[in-house]
């Protein structure tokens, strides 16, 4: 049998208990590399710039991803590996040298530039992270410049965003002491900030600091006395280096409807030994807010099935939340990455018997939805349009990367995200 | 290296997955890491195509590096000819893949696949996405074109080159040129590679001469067919009212017709003598695109539209020669540049009042403030649109007029501007009021609370975290909620209450 035909096979021996056999496929992936987390984290760290090193392809991608908005200044670039470079004739480094010169001239007001490692830059093995402390020294203080690989050969879309923030985490200033403070980790609406804040706040649980910040220069500390929960299920390597740096991780499910919130909280409020009708005192509103804005859209969802294809890592908290509190059937959740220790708490909330797949064969995974009909799919827009084509309906997973979606307030627009495109089919009579 | 802010043109395997892309029976199997599928979206979102390039990419990983990277592509190779059953594939590799060395060709020919396989050989490091078009047509054409054999008397027939998936009004310019030919009385043989299938090309000899559209994409493949078989081409590109007039004497004297059967139909002549149109006279316009679409359009902008053409540029290196030779007609030196910085200083340098140019000359025109309007490639999704809009023919001369015209301020509004500059509306910079939002200078006014509730600070604050284009509704729902429950101050929790109880 062919490597790319490969047998699907339960991954039981490696599993943790409780965790569901997963089906492992490998084939053609149609899922995005990690440069693509470039569009939103341009947009969080308002002073930094994202300097691809790679070839024309990976230009194209962002402009083509990003480049239907109309920038006047915009904030990230590409350095285009031409054939003088990959002869030798020219020296990479002076080549980079001279185009971060040209850069910072333009845009004197950058404060932290990004080297972006690409499939092209991996392979001719480009040490960006050396060049990254050279021109370091060279700018310093006025610019800092980090690096890290969004390459397809090695990360999957959102992981181009724990790569940038595993970049950040030695950049974090030392925590004086054991001095006790929670840090919240994965990139967050603003709003979705805030109330996060005040909810933290309300219950006593503090100082709250965000990974990451929304400008370079405010990064906050790190010691043994952090403790962090991750907001984001795709955020492996941040996690390690911050462990690595004393902190720990607080074991939770992610906040994602009403239930996966009020266990996030929990889990920060257990470690802060916070009082249970504190706990729920504070919590009750929301969690109560998010249960009326969901249930008016669980007529729309419940009982209807949905069938994940892998792109973000999100798949497993979010069929979580629509099986559970929207009454949705998942027929198959595929995932790009399983990180079963991060998802612990996840996979233990989901119904029994429930097919993972892990990876793809994106051929066969398609064989597979089309013999299983879902009601509802979820896919990227390589995807989308060709199944609704063909009568599916399809939700496009990429939105659920660029909106807010997490907390109780954002309860009711998830379940929504999900609802308007079975609305939608509905509604249409052309 | 190169410092690219904005790319013109993607990679030349973006170019072969048009051609691909725009023919039936055609398979592209696509040496090429993860993540490179983001290509699929090109077709399926900007040009809002109902089913998926006919592409399979062999997606490997850091992990495949160090196993045999060459097993994955035939493997690929085999499975796609076997689910996909085309009549032909191509193979090749994208710019990583290149790096590797594996040779898609000296592959795909070990594997014995029972049908023609076209190998790709696409620099992908010197070359760029029109190259990579043209090279795959013209491969493609050599692969299939058969010489003519005896034909029946009939009409004087044209193949069509050129139009390709992802074209820059490519599906409407075919229409208005068929019928142009119609009109003369030329039947069309074969329209490639938009439609055809590799059949079709075996046909294209049948024709007596072929219309080129596009040089970009069908210069080299055109050029075989007259090496090859002695099949003349056009020239012209029909794109604007006095071009579309030499198009049709050249086709009508290849053809052996009277060009006089076709009068010309458009609405540009008259509109652009109607006194309205007096206020364009001299208007300073800047144009950039790919050669074939600037140099028409400013041709359009002097003998037209009575502008004045005060920079012309091209991305377009392989037409360096035809573009200077335009620029010269106009008394400017060509600007020919992939770099977005240079053309940027450029515009800056000129301070036209108009550019014409690509989706990145919108970048440059925001931050100039200058009007804008797209003439060429690359364009986004807003240039795929669902109406009918050609370039090419006299319809196609219509939409030009509307289109460049309308980012101008009008007329009236100009006069005005020019007599009374302290109007606090009508301010001078704050854009043409036609276009809606030209007048952010003045913040609109914020309604004063009317209910009996009041907002607290808090609530007021994250009331403006919410999108602009929503905020109204959300704050007079909110209002409305804090009314019905005589609730005298306006908290975050009334805010999220509301929210929860108003959400469809």
């Amino acid at each position: 049998m062919s490597g790319l035909a490969a047998s699907p096979a339960p991954a039981g021996a490696a599993a943790g208990c409780g965790v569901p056999p997963v089906l492992r496929e490998r084939g053609q992936r149609e899922v995005f590399c990690g440069l693509t987390g470039i569009v939103w984290l341009h947009r969080k760290i308002q002073d930094a710039f994202f300097l691809v090193v790679g070839s024309r392809t990976c230009a194209h991608l962002l402009q083509s991803a990003a480049g239907v908005m109309i920038f006047a200044e915009p904030r990230f670039a590409t350095a285009i590996i031409d054939e003088r470079d990959l002869a030798g004739m020219a020296d990479a480094n002076d080549e980079l040298d001279r185009v971060v010169t040209r850069l910072i001239e333009r845009r004197p007001d950058i404060r932290m530039l990004f080297l972006v490692g690409s499939c092209p830059s991996e392979v001719i093995k480009l040490d960006l992270s050396r060049a990254a402390q050279r021109l370091s020294r060279r700018f310093a203080p006025r610019l800092r410049v980090l690096n890290y690989s969004g390459s397809g050969i090695e990360t999957t879309f959102t992981q181009g965003e724990d790569a940038c923030l595993a970049a950040l985490v030695p950049e974090m200033p030392a925590e004086p002491g054991a001095a006790r403070s929670l840090l919240v980790v994965g990139a967050l609406a603003e709003v979705v900030e805030d109330q996060f804040l005040r909810l933290f706040a309300a219950l006593g649980v503090g100082p709250v600091r965000f990974l990451p910040s929304r400008r370079a220069g405010e990064l906050p500390a790190v010691g043994e006395g952090t403790q962090f929960l991750l907001a984001q299920p795709f955020l492996g390597e941040t996690a390690r280096r911050l462990e690595a740096r004393g902190a720990r991780r607080l074991c939770a499910p992610f906040p994602l409807g009403a239930e996966g919130t009020t266990a996030w909280l929990r889990a920060a409020a257990e470690a802060w030994g916070v009082a249970p009708a504190r706990f729920d005192a504070a919590v009750g509103p929301g969690a109560a807010r998010a249960a009326t804005a969901v249930a008016q859209r669980r007529e729309r969802l419940a009982g209807r099935t949905v069938f994940f294809f892998p792109d973000s890592q999100l798949e497993i908290p979010l069929a979580r939340f629509l099986t559970r509190e929207c009454g949705m059937v998942p027929v198959e959740i595929g995932t790009p990455y399983l990180h079963r220790e991060h998802l612990a708490e996840e996979l233990a909330l989901l119904p029994a018997g429930v097919t993972l797949s892990e990876g793809q064969h994106v051929e066969r995974q398609l064989d597979r939805c089309r013999a299983a009909r879902p009601d509802l799919t979820v896919c990227g827009l390589g995807l989308a349009n060709p199944l609704e084509a063909e009568g599916f309906t399809t939700k496009w997973s990429i939105e659920l990367v660029f909106t807010p979606i997490q907390g109780y307030e954002q309860a009711g627009d998830l379940a929504e995200l999900f609802a308007r495109p079975l609305v939608r089919r509905a509604r249409l009579a052309v | 290296m190169e410092l690219a802010l904005w790319t013109y043109e993607g990679p030349p395997h973006v170019g072969a997955m048009r051609v691909a892309a725009s023919m039936r029976g055609v398979h592209y199997v696509l040496h090429a890491p993860q993540g490179d599928t983001y290509a699929d979206l090109l077709f399926t979102m900007i040009e809002r195509r109902a089913s998926r390039p006919p592409v399979t990419y062999t997606t490997f990983q850091a992990r495949d590096l160090g196993r045999d990277t060459a097993a994955l592509f035939m493997d690929a190779a085999r499975d796609a000819c076997e689910r996909f059953r085309p009549e032909a594939m191509l193979v090749g590799a994208s710019c990583t893949a290149e790096l590797i060395q594996d040779d898609p060709g000296g592959l795909a020919r070990t594997l014995g696949l029972p049908v023609p396989v076209v190998p790709l050989e696409l620099p992908a490091y010197q070359k760029k996405e029109n190259w990579g078009a043209a090279e795959t047509f013209y491969r493609l054409v050599r692969a299939f074109a058969a010489p003519r054999g005896t034909r029946e008397v009939g009409p004087p027939r044209a193949n069509i080159l050129g139009p390709t998936s992802l074209g820059f009004r490519h599906r409407d310019d075919v229409t208005e040129v068929e019928g142009l030919l119609r009109a003369l009385g030329v039947a069309v043989n074969v329209v490639a590679p938009l439609g055809a299938a590799p059949a079709d090309l075996a046909r294209l000899c049948e024709a007596d001469f072929n219309v080129v559209l596009y040089p970009e994409v069908a210069g080299m493949a055109a050029a075989y067919l007259q090496r090859q078989f002695g099949m003349p081409q056009t020239r012209t590109v029909p794109i604007g009212v006095g071009a579309t007039r030499d198009f049709l004497a050249e086709v009508a004297s290849l053809a052996g017709l009277d060009a006089g059967r076709v009068a010309v139909s458009s609405r540009l002549p008259w509109y652009s003598r109607s006194v309205d149109s007096t206020y364009l006279t001299g208007k300073r316009v800047f144009v950039f695109g790919d050669a074939t679409h600037a140099i028409a359009a400013a041709r359009v902008c002097a003998e037209e539209l009575g502008f004045e053409v005060v920079g012309l540029g091209s991305y377009s290196r392989e037409f360096a020669r035809e573009l200077r030779e335009a620029a010269r007609a106009h008394g400017i030196e060509a600007l020919l540049t992939d770099d977005y910085l240079k053309v940027e200083e450029a515009i800056a340098a000129l301070r036209p009042e108009l550019v014409l140019g690509t989706q990145m000359e919108r970048h440059v025109a925001k931050r100039l403030g200058i009007p804008c309007a797209v003439i060429s490639a690359p364009v986004h999704v807003q240039d795929f649109p669902a109406r009918h809009s050609p370039q090419m023919g006299f319809e196609g001369a219509n939409v030009l007029f509307d289109t460049w015209v309308h980012p101008l301020m009008m007329g009236l509004e100009e006069h005005l501007l020019g007599m009374f500059r302290e109007d606090f509306e009508f301010a001078d910079g704050a854009g043409p009021s036609h276009l809606g939002h030209g007048t952010a200078a003045v913040p609109p006014p914020e309604p004063i609370p009317a209910g009996p509730a009041a907002w607290a600070a808090e609530a007021e604050n994250e009331l403006r975290k919410i999108p602009f284009f929503v905020r109204g509704k959300a704050r007079r729902n909110t209002e409305r909620f804090a009314q019905e429950r005589g609730l005298r101050t306006i908290t975050l929790e009334t805010l999220y209450d509301a929210k929860a109880h108003f959400s469809r």
